[in-house]
């Protein structure tokens, strides 16, 4: 089978950051862009602190819910430790988003907005459209949904602005 | 969710599907106690106003109402997790025996590789062991899709029907195509001892109807499109359920596939046309080897899997290992970090004073067994649920001489807490049982429980009082503090200790999640610290090292409990809150 078609994103982070909120407006995104959709993700920890990972795939042909390790073809961590310990699971050519933690950091209104600035920029990598991303986070997000899109919004901006190959690529040529 | 869309497709969890699917089949009682990973079935049945659900004071309690609203004529769903099916086990063996009138689905969650768990126990064993048909799905679109089926064959086979889902299933999510509800016309009760009267002379004879049963089930399974083969390349066949069948399609695409999506009864008829069309036999599944010892049983020629297997959970990149026979390589999960008590936590001020006074501790299931984990390492036991108040009175009369201590939290003290306590009482032991009331039950996501007052809905109940209920149970000294109250609740403790007879203390502040209050953090002096490290003893996420061996207290994660104030022997860490109140006053 060609994986060409599968797209596979690790989020993580640690408890409280929004690793499983940012996952399901990507889930909500990519299904309402025809995509099948699925996500793994582990509860009953997660507001204790411990290390929270999310993993989300789409495309055809689709099966695990797990990416299996050295697969990953985005990983988006909220955290510089978490990023440090998963990114050996990045495939050969996979990316890296860690670089842009720093300055979304400088750049959100509150820490909480991480995610949704991290989402921005993944937004550039996948092929779904702006008004797809905006009416997933609208899905999704009960409160404060203004700050989120203008995080959404400037992360995405700022990947633009970089260009697409601005992401670590990871142990490839 | 809305109520009542059809053909729409919902990015729903393992747990929201099959509940999907059970209220499109027309369940209408639904019971359940909390616990990870099988939780949020009965949330998003809740959401459903034609579903009578409830929170359940324990898994027995739930099944025996599900079961009994089944025979009663409604079709009726219970959810547990694998430990929970445990305390459930009574009746569950017995309703193989009267089976059902309408529907009755029993809903398991299993945890391999314990994500939030004491065991990795494989419930697939209580079908073969309880001669009960199970249903595996794959992925929320199966969860949504068997769980209507498990209804069908619940009424046509006149069985309880087990649905298995493992915490890759109930928590993966996938898009999922909706139906409408189906209204199911309740039937009526008909009295039939002979059926529902299980004493020895009805029993025999209901044993005799089960495994008839069995065997047409049996039949069942053989053309069910639940089992099904996908024919590849014949050189290498693959028997697998679950969540394992997800895997394994990816990691073998062009192998053939026995999909097993009923795991009991085996069809053997379609293992041995599978068998004999592929070269090498290879069963992947997680945990025990159930399938595979099923399999050999029927004389089938399978490869044996490395008992390495049995422990874990499986990932996708562990299917190729099994295949080429490999042992379970280690897997490194260093540097991840370990869940802690939260910030703001009533239980943190509990087990200070518990270590402070070098106090064993019976532990029970919940938040506060965190409290384990080093630097704390205030609780020293942790079984199963109840097992606070139980174990104390066991170690008591192991070790006369000693001081224990039996702690358990609000929720599990009514889910199998009480009975434990009776017993204490009865048998005339010594003890000091502290009941941590906190006002929900929180490892699982802040779920009401009968000392709540408040039932699945949110809607306002009849309130158990904790303190009457131990004092009616024969409890003399029931005392009520406010764990923040360091210091009464230490000098309380030590008078307790010190007495004859049992008591219970009662440690009663709101979970931090449920109130969310933050107060003035504390002002950090690092010219009184002298990095003695008393501070970092109390594990409190806001608090940390820095290179220096000073404090770095963290003030996003901070909500100004004080406790740290309270335990620093150098006024290092200076309280706010006066500070505060002054001036707002």
């Amino acid at each position: 089978m060609s994986t060409a078609e599968i797209y596979s994103v690790l989020f993580c982070g640690i408890g409280g950051q929004g690793v499983l909120k940012a996952a399901d407006i990507l889930g909500e995104a990519a299904m309402d862009a025809g995509w099948h959709v699925m996500k793994s993700e582990v509860h009953g920890m997660s507001q204790r602190g411990g290390s929270v990972e999310s993993h989300l795939r789409f495309g055809s042909g689709v099966f695990s819910p797990l990416i299996a390790c050295g697969k990953v073809d985005f990983l988006v961590p909220f955290d510089g430790a978490e990023a440090r310990r998963l990114r050996q699971c990045l495939a050969r050519r996979g990316i890296d988003l860690g670089v842009y933690i720093e300055r979304a950091l400088g750049e959100v209104s509150h820490k909480r907005f991480l995610n949704t600035w991290m989402l921005g920029v993944l937004s550039v990598f996948l092929p779904i459209d702006e008004s797809v991303w905006l009416s997933a986070l609208e899905k999704v997000l009960r409160y404060a949904l203004k700050e989120n899109r203008q995080a959404f919004v400037a992360g995405r901006w700022a990947a633009k602005q970089n260009g697409t190959r601005q992401g670590r690529r990871h142990g490839g040529t | 969710m809305a109520r009542g869309k059809t053909g729409k497709k919902e990015l729903l969890s393992g747990n929201a599907a099959l509940a999907r699917g059970a209220y499109e089949a027309g369940v209408k009682v639904a019971c359940a106690y909390p616990g990870t990973p099988s939780t949020e079935i009965l949330e998003t049945l809740a959401g459903f106003p034609e579903v009578d659900a409830q929170w359940s004071v324990n898994e027995k309690v739930a099944l025996e109402v599900a079961l009994g609203a089944a025979v009663g004529g409604v079709r009726s769903l219970y959810a547990s997790k694998h430990v929970g099916l445990n305390v459930a086990m009574d009746p569950l063996m017995t309703s193989a025996y009267v089976g059902v009138s309408a529907g009755l689905v029993v809903v398991v969650c299993d945890d391999p590789g314990m994500h939030s768990s004491q065991n990795e126990q494989d419930t697939r064993w209580v079908a073969l062991y309880g001669k009960l048909p199970l249903l595996e799905p794959s992925s929320p679109a199966e969860a949504h899709l068997f769980v209507q089926e498990a209804y069908r064959i619940s009424e046509r086979y006149d069985t309880p029907v087990l649905v298995r889902l493992t915490t890759r299933v109930a928590h993966a999510k996938e898009d999922v195509t909706t139906g409408g509800r189906r209204e199911v016309a309740p039937k009526s009760f008909n009295i039939d001892a002979a059926k529902y009267v299980m004493v020895p002379r009805n029993g025999m004879r209901r044993h005799a109807v089960l495994e008839q049963r069995l065997e047409k089930l049996r039949r069942y399974a053989e053309q069910t499109a639940v089992n099904r083969i996908e024919e590849g390349d014949n050189t290498l066949g693959i028997v697998v359920s679950g969540v394992a069948y997800l895997y394994a399609r990816e990691a073998y695409p062009d192998a053939s596939f026995l999909k097993l999506g009923m795991p009991h009864p085996l069809p053997e008829r379609l293992l041995r046309d599978f068998a004999g069309r592929v070269e090498r036999l290879v069963v992947i599944e997680e945990l025990d080897p159930f399938l595979e010892e099923g399999v050999r049983a029927m004389g089938l020629d399978v490869e044996r899997r490395h008992v390495s297997w049995r422990v874990g959970e499986l990932r996708p990149e562990d299917i190729p290992l099994i295949v080429k026979r490999r042992p379970r390589p280690r897997r490194d999960r260093a540097g991840a970090r370990r869940p802690v008590m939260c910030a703001g936590c009533p239980h943190r001020f509990v087990f200070w004073i518990l270590r402070k006074n070098k106090v064993t501790v019976a532990g029970d299931i919940g938040c506060y067994t965190l409290a384990a984990a080093p630097p704390l390492a205030a609780l020293h036991t942790c079984v199963c649920m109840g097992a606070g108040v139980t174990f104390q009175e066991g170690l008591r009369r192991a070790q006369p001489g000693e001081r224990f201590v039996g702690v358990v939290g609000d929720s599990t003290f009514v889910h199998s807490g009480i009975t434990g306590l009776i017993n204490a009482v009865y048998n005339r032991i010594d003890g000091v049982i502290l009941i941590l009331d906190n006002a929900t039950t929180a490892m699982t996501g802040m779920q009401d429980n009968p000392a709540t007052g408040t039932n699945i809905r949110g809607e306002p109940t009849r309130r158990l009082d904790l303190e009457e209920l131990c004092r009616a149970c024969g409890v003399e000294s029931v005392d009520v503090i406010d764990p923040e109250d360091l210091e009464s609740l230490e000098e309380t403790l030590k008078r307790r200790l010190d007495e004859k007879g049992l008591s219970v203390i009662i440690t009663r502040r709101p979970c931090w999640q449920l109130v969310r209050t933050r107060r003035p953090i504390p002002e950090y002096l690092r010219e009184k610290c002298r990095k003695c490290g008393i501070c970092l003893q109390i594990d409190c996420p806001a608090l940390s090292e820095d290179e220096e061996g000073f404090i770095k207290l963290d003030e996003d994660i901070c909500v100004g409990c004080d406790l740290c104030v309270k335990v620093c022997p150098f006024d290092a860490l200076v309280s706010r809150w006066k500070e505060e109140a002054g001036e707002h006053s």
